[in-house]
């Protein structure tokens, strides 16, 4: 029988993840609370990609639970781990948008392939969608390959919500993109939590995390340092935080400069 | 340098390989039982696979029914046995060259491609993304180019042996002094179902090491251009090494068997 945690929609207790000799999680603990914004920042290489992915079952974790809505979905597989897929969306990086397939295709995808929308209902609702983000119908025919960065992201953010998702998870949403795009980016985030999305985004562009959060919490070495609503990350007294969000060299984190 | 550690960590590495190869395998095909099946993508597939290789088996097949008819007219005619050469070309076409020629040249071409195709859309986050959208990638990605792969490959065959013999036929009749009704009338008193149906067998196992190699070096590629380049290299080397190897397991077997 699924073991149940508290009433948070994501939580994560004690995950642990390496890959060789390298501990990237360390015993992880951290919750989303329901229709909550949580951002999660930390240096490069923290493991904040791999917390996302363990969520997803795109990685296994050697240690710890997982759950979504109460239940453990940890070693979820098949048909149930499709289901659980279903209450989530997800912003790559670097889109990931399939390239073999036009932008209202990749917006369609998980509506035809993963909810078994007809074919026509859910070019409509794909079209929909881009508009939402600011794209109009003439992009839906093109390639991703014919797209400017900030264009590919925004097809990522509609091909994210087109489902309507309980839950989104946005990977580095803003990271490459000219401050004005990052800024279209970070508004287009916010307007999806209009319906009372819970959305958990990693980044470390401080000023995205600042305009999208309800909490902020810091990862270093595997673990959460510091969490807290996004007014006090300014006065978080962690040592830690402080150095991250004045981006200063010297402090107590010291560059990795290997893996 | 230690050589007992280089060779247990050779060994290491060779067993984990194989046991990885195995799983993926186990995965991949007990897949092609479970629901859904994606048959679009099968026939696309099928066109990438067998229709546009045709031009590439057809040449092959064809200049090497004609060496073979060339070669075995040497050897033949030191014992005066040229009456044979129609036979032998028809044999080694059917149950060797035909199948494997014709596994080596859509081992070079599509488990290249193959490979490349899903090395790029693992190191791009491709893979990741169908997960997220509730879509299993072995179903979506591999099931389709594996079916295609096993359905085309002897048909393919089939029509190699044919432009083969024809190939033996030209060469005999234009080079070597047959009489064409004469080469004709040898070539079908000697057609065997057995010759016929055990190049197909092969064509089919052949299809289906192929498609199994592009795929499982694509999606275990990492880094970059540099690792879907080696995936691109392994998936071609490794594959042509096996279906040389499984010619030789299933001649024996067939042999074995006389078949």
């Amino acid at each position: 029988m699924a073991r149940t945690a508290s009433t948070a929609k994501v939580e994560l207790k004690g995950v642990k993840k390496r890959f060789g000799s390298k501990v990237v999680l360390d015993g992880l603990d951290i919750a989303i609370p329901a229709g909550q914004s949580l951002v999660v920042i930390g240096g490069s290489g923290t493991g904040k990609s791999v917390m996302i992915k363990c969520v997803l079952g795109i990685l296994r974790p050697e240690a710890g639970e997982i759950y979504v809505d109460g239940k453990e979905v940890t070693h979820l597989r098949g048909r149930a781990r499709d289901a659980m897929l279903r209450k989530f969306g997800m912003l790559f990086q670097g889109a990931a948008l399939f390239d073999s397939m036009c932008v209202w295709e990749n917006v369609a995808f998980g509506l035809i392939q993963g909810r078994g929308v007809g074919r026509k209902k859910a070019r409509e609702i794909a079209f929909e969608t881009l508009a939402k983000v600011g794209l109009g119908p003439e992009v839906g025919q093109l390639y991703p390959a014919e797209l400017s960065g900030g264009m590919q992201k925004r097809v990522g953010l509609a091909r994210a919500i087109a489902a309507d998702p309980e839950i989104i998870f946005f990977d580095e949403p803003t990271t490459g993109l000219d401050p004005i795009m990052a800024d279209v980016i970070n508004n287009l985030i916010v307007d999806t939590r209009g319906s009372g999305t819970t959305t958990l985004s990693i980044t470390h562009d401080l000023v995205s995390a600042r305009k999208i959060a309800d909490r902020i919490a810091m990862l270093y070495k595997g673990k959460i340092i510091w969490e807290g609503p996004t007014a006090e990350i300014d006065h978080s007294g962690n040592p830690y935080v402080d150095q991250f969000i004045h981006g200063r060299a010297e402090g107590p984190i010291k560059m990795e400069v290997r893996g | 340098m230690n050589i007992f550690a280089a060779i247990g960590r050779t060994t290491l590495g060779l067993l984990r390989e194989i046991g990885r190869l195995s799983a993926f395998t186990v995965d991949a095909v007990s897949s092609f039982v479970r629901p859904p099946i994606y048959w679009s993508l099968v026939g696309k597939q099928i066109m990438r696979i067998g229709f546009f290789s045709l031009p590439v088996v057809g040449l092959t097949a064809f200049f090497t029914g004609g060496v073979l008819a060339l070669q075995i007219y040497i050897g033949a005619s030191r014992y005066g046995a040229e009456q044979f050469v129609p036979t032998v070309v028809l044999v080694g076409i059917l149950r060797e060259l035909g199948p494997v020629i014709a596994g080596l040249m859509v081992a070079g071409r599509v488990a290249a491609a193959i490979a490349a195709e899903l090395g790029t859309m693992r190191v791009t986050e491709q893979i990741d993304a169908l997960t997220t959208l509730a879509t299993r990638p072995v179903k979506y990605l591999v099931v389709p180019r594996l079916m295609a792969a096993i359905i085309t490959m002897p048909l393919l065959v089939a029509v190699a042996d044919a432009i083969g013999v024809f190939g033996g036929y030209i060469a005999s009749t234009q080079s070597l002094g047959f009489t064409g009704a004469i080469y004709l009338n040898n070539t079908m008193n000697a057609l065997t179902n057995e010759d016929i149906i055990s190049g197909l067998i092969k064509a089919a196992v052949f299809g289906f090491i192929i498609a199994l190699l592009g795929c499982y070096h694509g999606f275990h590629s990492k880094g970059g251009a540099q690792g879907v380049g080696a995936a691109t290299t392994n998936a071609v080397v490794t594959s042509s090494i096996l279906i040389l190897a499984a010619n030789y397991i299933l001649t024996n077997i067939f042999n074995f068997f006389n078949f």
